[in-house]
């Protein structure tokens, strides 16, 4: 039911781990089956020097986690905020229905990370 | 790659010996056992053998016996056609919180049908007591359904005790036997149940094929309408090799259940006590003792199910869980809910349940192969802390 993609984004996932003193970190949760993923962000000069995640749930949200961190590295921050759940699905070569609401928590958990970089960073 | 099969509960390969048995029934003795000529009176004969060996292994009459097209429909029809039969008598039903969705969804079909149901609680190993059906009896009740063995976590069920409850207050009593045939004792006079189900396929024969056993004297109504088979009870040309199947795999189940028994209880012990020990944070769900042989479920904290099935499978191992995640639906599995567990903990719910051509090689391949694949997952989680490594 999975993809090649997916599969391998699970069992060879990019980027996990947590950032000692990162410049942002989101986390959220999915109330649906609840199930939580965390998002840490090193930012230098607007630009996402390191990304890491660490996520509890199904293969989809591991894999989703995984290749998102990967599409936001290297980003400004604007390029990553117009990250999508699509875009993540997409490049993973699509999702079972069953599991769309897991690239969505993808999204939001990049999104939550930026935020709370972007507060401490304009409180200073 | 070697594959290890631990996922018996959901379905079974069909045994050689049964398969042979099966065989000469689609290309050389095909008839309709309806028909007169010799190919149907092959059919016939066929059939009979097959009510013959199933009535033996469950210990009932031959005319107690109704084959059907599977443990599902053998549910509905119980449990639909005592109800619409005995509706002049009252609408309650008795069931528990626990059942396979066959029996689940049927009740509360009947729920929207004007039935009133209730839907017993269980305690923290999945069990109810004889005494909380008789309390829950009232003088509108017609049925008590409740499963003889638990699909999940394999708690059994006092059947015999609930049965003379049921006796008592004369309601009808039908039990979902369909994971017991071949890993405990399967005796309908003993129980004493009025009904009860069971599906080939959980013991070595073909899927499509179940056994619902109507005790003489009790009249339900029929689900399937048609023709005069199955004494004009359940319509339908005999699924003929299935059912020739469903004899030769019950004869063999009740044949080697003792032996079966007494080696899987052996393994499974096994595996949990070593899950127990070389994984932290691991709780066994269902009771110790009160268990099917081959049912081993566990929860392991701070990972889901899902994740851990799919690195098994890589791994060459067949599980499942109880995790939201597999369910399709938004919950985790209502069996797991009704012991207690919290969310999060039945989303960490591994199943492996064994057969018996179950092997030790394949106990010590999970337990080799398990406890590298929770470390991995586990340091992915931002819910684990991370200090009690
Ligand atoms: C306890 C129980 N009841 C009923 C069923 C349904 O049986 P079947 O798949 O033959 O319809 C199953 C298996 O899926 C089961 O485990
Ligand atoms: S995290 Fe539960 S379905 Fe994906």
């Amino acid at each position: 039911m999975y993809t090649d993609k997916v599969l391998d984004h699970f069992a060879n996932p990019r980027n996990v781990g947590a950032i000692e003193q990162a410049d942002g970190v989101g986390t959220v949760g999915n109330a649906k089956c609840g199930d939580i993923m965390q998002i840490y962000l090193k930012v230098e000069n607007n630009i996402i020097q390191d990304v890491k995640f660490k996520t509890f749930g199904c293969g989809a949200a591991i894999a989703t986690s995984s290749m998102a961190t990967e599409m936001v590295m290297g980003k400004t921050i604007e390029e990553a905020l117009k990250l999508t759940n699509r875009a993540v699905m997409e490049a993973l070569d699509g999702l079972p229905p069953a599991k769309v609401h897991c690239s969505l928590l993808a999204e939001e958990a990049i999104q939550a990370a930026i935020e709370d970089y972007q507060k401490k960073h304009s409180s200073e | 790659m070697n594959r290890i099969y631990l996922d018996n509960a959901a379905t079974t390969p069909v045994s050689q010996q049964v398969l042979d048995k099966m065989l000469p029934y689609f290309r050389q003795e095909y008839g309709n056992a309806s028909s007169i000529y010799q190919t149907g009176r092959e059919a016939r004969k066929a059939v009979d053998t097959a009510r013959r060996q199933a009535a033996a292994a469950i210990n009932a009459k031959v005319q107690e016996v109704y084959f059907t097209a599977g443990g599902s429909e053998s549910d509905n029809w119980a449990i639909k056609g005592a109800a619409f039969a005995l509706a002049s008598k009252g609408n309650h039903i008795i069931t528990t919180s626990v059942e396979h969705h066959a029996v689940l969804h049927t009740c509360q079909w009947l729920e929207k049908q004007g039935f009133d149901v209730t839907y017993l609680p269980v305690d923290e190993y999945g069990r109810v007591t004889a005494a909380q059906v008789e309390q829950a009896i009232n003088d509108k009740t017609i049925l008590i359904t409740i499963m003889a063995a638990n699909n999940e976590i394999g708690t059994l069920m006092p059947i015999a005790e609930i049965a003379k409850v049921a006796k008592e207050h004369k309601v009808l009593f039908h039990t979902d036997a369909v994971q017991c045939m071949g890993a405990v004792p399967v005796d309908v006079t003993q129980w004493g149940v009025d009904m009860l189900s069971l599906s080939a396929h959980k013991f070595h024969g073909p899927k499509g094929v179940g056994l619902l056993y109507i005790r003489s004297g009790v009249k339900i109504d029929s689900l399937i309408h048609g023709g005069a088979q199955e004494r004009g009870k359940r319509a339908g040309t005999e699924n003929l090799p299935g059912i020739v199947g469903f004899g030769e795999a019950t004869e063999l189940a009740s044949s080697k259940q003792q032996e079966n028994a007494r080696r899987l209880t052996l393994l499974r012990d096994e595996l949990i006590e070593g899950l127990l020990r070389t994984i932290p944070h691991v709780r066994l769900n269902g009771h110790p003792t009160e268990r099917l042989p081959g049912n081993v479920n566990v929860s392991i904290q701070y990972i889901e199910g899902e994740a851990m099935l799919l690195r098994l499978d890589m791994a060459g191992i067949a599980a499942s869980s109880g995790s939201a995640c597999t369910s399709g639906s938004l919950d985790p599995s209502h069996v797991l809910l009704a012991i207690g567990l919290p969310h999060e903990i039945a989303h960490g719910s591994l199943r492996f349940s064994l057969s018996d051509e179950s092997t030790q090689q394949d106990i010590d391949e999970v337990l080799k192969t398990l406890p590298g694949i929770v470390k991995t997952l586990r340091d992915m989680s931002p819910i684990f802390p991370e200090k009690e490594v």
